[in-house]
């Protein structure tokens, strides 16, 4: 681990020599809202943005990806037999993503990285990828990552770790990976000052006053929460827009689908949601999830009970506060995650 | 890496239309590479995606047994999309089959146990894999006195009744097959549902006795009360679980209940265990 220094005069000279070894993405404003995409040559990452409307998470689970792609016509050999997609694997740096979203995908990969199978589609995007975060010297209001496991200066998840320090960047290599992609880009001044960054990183997180408290919820009884008598409450303002979910980073719930054109055809994964009452109906109509409260259940006991019994490894949210700021109708994880927490039956009074 | 979501390719080699109105088919598959039907070595009571190329996956249970080679066999109610396709194809046609998935009944906890197998409808196919599976010659001694209850609605509905009559005539195995109501004079079976053949039927609970229980969730709501009151402990009741699923191997999210999702930590689960869970199924 070592401390380089890097003007901010010389930051797009080596965000391009970068280029000629990686695929460089970066945060880029797209009328209002900024959002990661591939830089064309001498498109430079705006480095002053706070954070992405959606969550990087696309560049590793996109939207929609192909699987395999076949043919129906029965004149070819291999008909209806399945093909592998060829995917693009080269080296890709992402530039800027704050330390929660890069913490997110350590989260997502216990799913798709499990003792049974490998998902290779997930893997295989996220090992092409090195990850340069930006440290978050200004959080907002809505941020509590310092109580869900991650902070504004976490490293975790990260290869390099770029902390904004007025006219320069300190960046802090973490990984091999990391210190492959700072050659690149020729960034190789030691920095005499490193000592400076706990005391941003404390700065930063002591900006952050909003709190979750989660200590409690390994030890409830999941049917205790799961029967608690908020969560009507919880789910009467929601309308199961799915933005929640689709805007989180360590949502990963998604659908496959074959998609039909002419005689040629493409098995497609696309994002899914629990929000939504086709994610889990049934042929016959029979849907264990058929109620809106039991979906909104579902949102939360995955995130903040099942995902914590499953792994023992803390939450399945990293605090980055999207679905407060997005939810059209105020729901906030921050108040249900506390009620799950405080939760004990044998205190509730309100009539059964 | 290999890829979890590669179904192998498989041709279908017979169609039989099981029941009288014709929705419930069963699909013989062979395998185009013989190799596969090795990587594909399965258990009773675990299911697979059936792969219809260009409509999509649905997972259905395992029909054929372990004991049985060169096909594998699955049962396919006529209900949704990929379903109704299946049930339009040909035999000869190409498609794919991806698996085995799930846990299986748990074989080597029934091992020297009885078994009282109690199925309902066309949810009787992983509960055929596992008789014939108890009942080849290679297996028949490692079990105790084995039972099966089995309704329909109508004599025409019961899936499999050549081999349900094969099995009425041996001395190995206790059959009570029943029908809903009988419109056949020649009907020589029971006549009640399930869960009242249960009651008159299965053997008194003890510690060396287990029931494995699939069927629609109305008969499993009248028939696990009976079994209460014969004393059967809840961890001698076997259950299998159906839910919506995609991936099958425990990453799209859709089939969890509470923690556990259906398609990878199940579908199999005693009661004692699904009495800790949430009821979403």
């Amino acid at each position: 681990m070592k401390v380089f220094t890097i003007d901010k005069k010389e930051w797009a000279l080596g965000i391009e020599k970068a280029k000629s070894a990686y695929q460089v993405l970066g945060p880029v404003k797209e009328k209002e809202w900024h959002c990661f995409k591939a830089l064309g040559k001498d498109e430079q990452p705006d480095m002053t943005y706070t954070n992405t409307r959606l969550s990087p998470k696309f560049l590793v689970q996109p939207q929609t990806e192909p699987m395999f792609t076949y043919t129906l016509d029965e004149s070819r050999p291999d008909h209806h037999i399945l093909k592998e997609v060829q995917e693009d694997v080269c080296p890709k740096a992402v530039i800027g993503i704050r330390p929660c979203d890069a913490a997110a995908f350590l989260l997502v990969k216990r799913n798709f990285d499990a003792p049974q199978y490998q998902d290779p589609y997930w893997l295989k995007a996220y090992n092409s990828m090195t990850f340069v975060g930006l440290a978050c010297n200004d959080p907002c209001p809505t941020c509590f990552c310092t109580s869900a496991g991650c902070g504004p200066f976490h490293e975790a998840g990260l290869d390099v770790l770029l902390v904004d320090s007025g006219d320069r960047f300190l960046a802090k290599s973490l990984t091999d990976k990391g210190i492959a992609l700072l050659a690149a880009a020729g960034w190789n001044s030691l920095a005499d000052d490193a000592g400076k960054i706990e005391a941003m990183k404390q700065a930063a997180e002591s900006r952050i006053a909003s709190r979750i408290s989660t200590d409690r919820l390994k030890a409830k009884e999941t049917t205790h929460i799961y029967d608690a008598p908020f969560w009507e409450d919880t789910a009467f303002s929601c309308i199961n827009c799915g933005t929640c979910t689709y805007s989180c980073p360590t949502c990963w719930c998604f659908d496959i689908q074959d998609e039909n054109r002419g005689n040629t055809g493409v098995r497609l994964r696309n994002w899914d949601s629990c929000m939504f009452p086709l994610f889990t109906m049934h042929g016959t109509g029979h849907n264990p999830r058929g109620a809106k409260m039991q979906r909104v259940r579902q949102r939360f006991m995955h995130k903040l009970k099942y995902y914590v019994d499953k792994y023992d490894n803390g939450i399945q949210c990293v605090g980055c506060g999207r679905c407060i700021r997005l939810c059209p109708v105020n729901i906030d994880i921050r108040k249900v995650c506390n009620q799950m927490n405080d939760y004990d039956p044998a205190a509730c009074v309100c009539p059964a | 890496m290999q890829n979890p979501y590669m179904p192998y390719p498989v041709r279908i080699d017979e169609i039989i239309t099981e029941t009288e109105d014709k929705n419930l088919k069963t699909f013989k598959f062979v395998f185009l590479d013989p190799e596969d039907e090795e990587k594909f070595a399965y258990k009773a009571g675990q299911f697979a995606e059936l792969s219809v190329t260009g409509k999509g996956e649905i997972p259905i249970g395992i029909a054929s047994s372990p004991t049985e080679k060169g096909f594998v066999k699955f049962t396919v109610n006529k209900v949704g999309l990929v379903s109704s396709f299946l049930h339009a194809m040909k035999v000869g046609d190409i498609m794919g089959l991806r698996g085995p998935l799930g846990n299986s009944y748990p074989w080597e906890a029934l091992e020297g146990k009885n078994v009282v197998i109690i199925g309902g409808g066309f949810a009787f196919t992983t509960l055929r894999s596992s008789i014939v599976y108890m009942l080849d010659p290679a297996n028949r001694s490692r079990f105790k006195d084995i039972n099966v209850i089995y309704g329909a609605r109508s004599p025409g509905m019961l899936l499999y009744r050549d081999e349900l009559a094969a099995w009425e005539r041996r001395d190995d195995i206790h059959m009570h097959i029943t029908v809903d109501a009988a419109n056949d004079p020649g009907w020589k079976y029971n006549v009640g549902f399930v869960p009242t053949i249960t009651e008159q039927k299965a053997p008194e609970a003890d510690a060396d006795t287990f029931a494995i229980i699939c069927g629609p969730p109305i008969m499993i709501k009248f028939t696990q009360p009976v079994l209460d009151k014969m004393g059967y402990a809840h961890d001698h009741i076997i259950m299998s679980l159906e839910n919506r699923m995609k991936c099958g191997i425990g990453m799209c999210g859709r089939c969890n209940v509470g923690k556990e999702f259906v398609c990878k930590d199940g579908p199999v689960f005693t009661l004692a265990q699904l009495t800790n869970m949430p009821k979403e199924y």
